[in-house]
């Protein structure tokens, strides 16, 4: 429930329930959050085995591993959806636990714009070995 | 923020303690939450000595002792004392549940009971229950439909339409289920919750109802439904065994469905 009332309030009960209507979205979030993370079982068993296996090697093997086109492309891949997941689920998160809607708002573009800053750097650095 | 801890107006302290009459052999300790807003003073939880050899066997049968026997002031709702009536929900040893289908011998230690947790409490085991009534309101339970039924016939349904009904009419909007939902403590105020959907489902799934569309635009709403991430709470309280994730989980999948 909100925070304990100071004063009676005096809206009806059924017109506080309907307040600005539904907002007629909210499916396409939360669809493409499950997309999302079914797409992202296969990349990241892709990405952790390959780390994995590349313990102990030179850094001129790694780099030519992530210059190869296969991977710099799944990398590309892995990093666009591991950052779009982390900021749809952080939204989820905040809109959970927020009350205050500028609070909500402000804390929901800064993590937009977190995961957008280091995802492009992310993409940048590989797209850098690799073209 | 969410409030994770309870404002200090709220928090309970220790009240009297009404010792069972002497001679008592199989005696069970009943620490009830009480709250009178007439005092102005902070709830608390008062215990009851009962002797179970002179008690039914459910809670609701000691309260009801407890009422007529040690403290009239006691105030709780109840009516059917069989589980239809939905009017004895509260919270027994940690769970939301019916006081009437709550056997007292399934406590092991002293039988705690509060009111539905998260909810504007009108006095000690009454919850005011306003907002989830205009919010069951708000979803029109009950069917809607263009075309006039029959005449002097009822609107026909097959047998296969009438089972997709199984398992959601039977809630008795006891709203145990809606109070156990932490999304429905943190954002009660625009989540329907999972009681109320699960009616909305109820009305979406019946065959005779023609506002399918309508309804589910009107669920479509980042708060209204999506506040739901599965966390199960309502399956596992629900004293009528029902299952209202399920429904929230057919709700969201009919709304993709549409789109593709």
């Amino acid at each position: 429930m909100s925070d304990t009332p100071t004063r009676i309030p005096l809206q009806s009960p059924l017109g506080r329930v309907r307040g600005l209507g539904s907002a007629k979205q909210g499916s396409h979030h939360w669809w493409i959050q499950r997309v999302n993370s079914v797409a992202m079982v296969p990349l990241m068993l892709w990405f952790i085995i390959s780390v994995a296996t590349m313990g102990g090697k030179e850094h001129a093997e790694v780099v030519a591993w992530i210059g190869h086109p296969l991977n710099a492309t799944l990398l590309l891949l892995s990093i666009g959806l591991a950052f779009q997941h982390a900021a749809s689920g952080m939204q989820v998160v905040i809109e959970d636990y927020t009350r205050s809607e500028m609070v909500r708002m402000a804390m929901i573009l800064a993590v937009k714009a977190a995961c957008a800053l280091f995802g492009v750097l992310a993409a940048v650095a590989v797209l850098k070995i690799a073209i | 923020m969410a409030t994770f801890t309870l404002p200090k107006n709220s928090t309970i302290g220790a009240g009297k303690t009404y010792k069972a009459e002497p001679g008592a052999k199989n005696v069970k300790a009943f620490k009830i939450y009480r709250f009178d807003p007439d005092t102005g003073e902070n709830p608390r939880y008062d215990t009851f000595e009962i002797d179970l050899d002179k008690c039914g066997p459910m809670v609701l049968d000691a309260l009801i002792k407890i009422k007529n026997e040690v403290d009239t002031t006691l105030t709780f709702r109840r009516s059917c004392r069989e589980g239809i009536c939905g009017s004895c929900s509260m919270n027994i040893d940690g769970m939301n549940t019916l006081a009437c289908l709550k056997p007292i011998e399934d406590v092991k230690k002293d039988v705690r009971i509060t009111p539905l947790p998260h909810m504007p409490v009108v006095k000690d085991l009454v919850p005011d229950l306003t907002h989830i009534y205009a919010q069951l309101r708000s979803i029109e339970p009950w069917l809607k439909s263009d075309t006039p039924p029959p005449p002097d016939e009822e609107r026909r349904q097959s047998k296969e339409e009438r089972a997709k009904l199984d398992g959601l009419w039977e809630c008795i909007l006891c709203f145990c289920c809606s109070t156990a939902c932490p999304s429905y403590w943190w954002n009660g105020d625009r989540y329907l919750g999972p009681a109320v959907l699960l009616q909305a489902y109820r009305w979406i799934a019946d065959s005779r109802d023609e506002y399918t569309g309508e309804r589910l635009d009107n669920l479509e709403d980042p708060f209204r439904l999506y506040r739901c991430h599965t966390i199960m709470n309502c399956a596992a309280t629900c004293p009528k065994g029902l299952n209202p994730a399920q429904a929230i989980g057919k709700i969201k999948q009919m709304i993709v469905e549409r789109q593709g």
